[in-house]
């Protein structure tokens, strides 16, 4: 039924360029959803502002227009600065990173909630008794704070992270070698545009599937010890 | 910052804007239509009316969008069976395509949000229903639909606003929608500022309308919920 054409490793080498900007992105996306939480719950109304201001832009503008305006936009900032500082040559930058950092940027915000969530369900008196023992705030954040939170925030973690790996099928537009454009590519020489992108369909399937697995697993592991009817 | 570039384009933003609003309001709207059935089918005890409206919201809830409206914009003409078909002529255009694509995907989401919804109703109320002799039709109609419509309404308001998102992958296939007239002024001026930001601002200007208009809906929908106002 799938007659690729002998286009199957490519679309593999496009499966793993997906995969791959989809991990580092979440990397991104977790470090600034993490920041952008505590920010949020920080006392300074300067940091928190800052923090606010980025979840709700973010959030109210789509993905694709993010990303062109990044991708585009990004581009001519970075020479501008260039030249301002003496440099004459282009740059142009490289699709893929601005990949991660336009999905990272993005899909941090949505982190940023999730995590203020999932902070905000960890008593506060077991960060007071730790402070009271003594413990530097870094100390608090990964000793008590951290594996705590991570509980409440597996299933918002999981849909974002399910968002996000479907979202990383935009990067073709800014060509991104991806598995949608390698389809795209095999699909203008053979004719077959339906068998390609029924693959890439199946392959994201596969790839959500997995995903769904996974995150059932670390919920269960995460959730150890709490008591429930 | 070019804003003489904003304004002379101003509008081909507002016709981007119209047909950002028509796709997703007749989306919105076929979804829905799609979903209420498939919702009382998917919370059916027997399996076989279950698994096929599970096996649809499974297919649409794991791929992305983008390769969904590939596969029905550029895959169908593949065979020629959908070519001489009677449904062609709406298969060729990008515009039927979209929507065709949008409506399975907001359905499938909803088919879940209403199922989640459905699932909540206190059981005292089916056995209250169930004991005045009320047959299942009458039943879904008077008591369980409309109180799992007041509790999926919340979900639904986020749904909303991601397919008010989604419909921007319409311009991928060509339509002018708000992120097309970005995309035609970027390319006419290269000035990727001036046209992206301004339909970033259009797009938030959309989101916060929609998040106002639904909390004011929660409000009128809650009215049973809200402390009651002191008198005296």
């Amino acid at each position: 039924m799938f007659d690729l054409h002998g286009y199957f490793p490519a679309l593999m080498e496009g499966l793993s360029v997906t995969i791959s900007l989809a991990f580092f992105s979440l990397f991104v996306a977790m470090g600034l959803g993490i920041f952008g939480a505590l920010a949020k719950l920080s006392r300074n109304k300067g940091v928190q502002s800052i923090a606010n201001f980025y979840t709700t832009i973010i959030r109210g503008i789509p993905e694709l227009v993010l990303m062109l305006l990044l991708f585009f936009g990004g581009q001519t900032m970075i020479n501008q600065l260039a030249a301002f500082v003496g440099y004459e040559d282009y740059i142009d930058i490289n699709p893929y990173f601005s990949g991660v950092a336009t999905i990272g940027f993005i899909y941090g915000a949505y982190m940023t909630e999730t995590f203020r969530g999932a902070i905000l369900a960890v008593h506060k008196g077991e960060l007071e008794a730790g402070r009271a023992y003594g413990m530097s705030g870094g100390q608090v954040f990964i000793r008590i704070l951290f594996p705590q939170m991570m509980r409440h925030a597996i299933p918002g973690f999981g849909n974002n992270w399910l968002v996000l790996l479907k979202a990383t099928a935009l990067v073709s537009v800014i060509g991104l070698d991806d598995i949608v454009r390698k389809a795209t590519l095999a699909a203008g020489a053979t004719k077959k545009t339906f068998t390609f992108y029924i693959v890439v369909a199946i392959c994201y399937l596969i790839l959500t599937t997995l995903s769904v697995w996974i995150l059932n697993w670390l919920e269960k592991k995460y959730s150890v010890g709490v008591r429930t009817a | 910052m070019d804003f003489e570039i904003i304004f002379d384009n101003l509008g081909l933003y507002v016709e981007g804007m119209w047909l950002t609003l028509e796709l997703v309001s007749l989306s919105l709207l076929a979804g829905f239509i799609l979903a209420v059935p498939m919702a009382i089918m998917r919370v059916s005890k027997n399996y076989f009316i279950a698994a096929p409206v599970r096996l649809f919201v499974y297919i649409f809830r794991g791929t992305p969008l983008l390769v969904q409206i590939y596969i029905i914009y550029y895959g169908l003409g593949q065979f020629d069976a959908v070519k001489d078909s009677f449904a062609w002529p709406f298969f060729k255009e990008a515009y039927f395509c979209c929507l065709f694509a949008f409506a399975l995907n907001t359905g499938a989401y909803t088919v879940e949000i209403l199922r989640g919804a459905i699932a909540g109703t206190p059981f005292g109320e089916i056995e209250a229903a169930v004991s005045v002799g009320m047959s299942r039709i009458l039943m879904l109609r008077r008591i369980i639909l409309p109180s799992a419509f007041r509790r999926a309404l919340p979900a639904y308001g986020n749904e909303v606003i991601f397919m008010l998102h989604g419909t921007s992958l319409a311009s991928i296939i060509t339509l002018v929608d708000l992120t097309g007239a970005a995309r035609i002024v970027n390319s006419r001026y290269y000035s990727p500022y001036e046209a992206y930001l301004t339909a970033a601002v259009f797009y938030m200007g959309l989101t916060f309308t929609l998040v106002w208009l639904f909390k004011k809906l929660e409000f009128k929908w809650f009215a049973h919920l809200r402390p009651r106002k002191e008198t005296v």
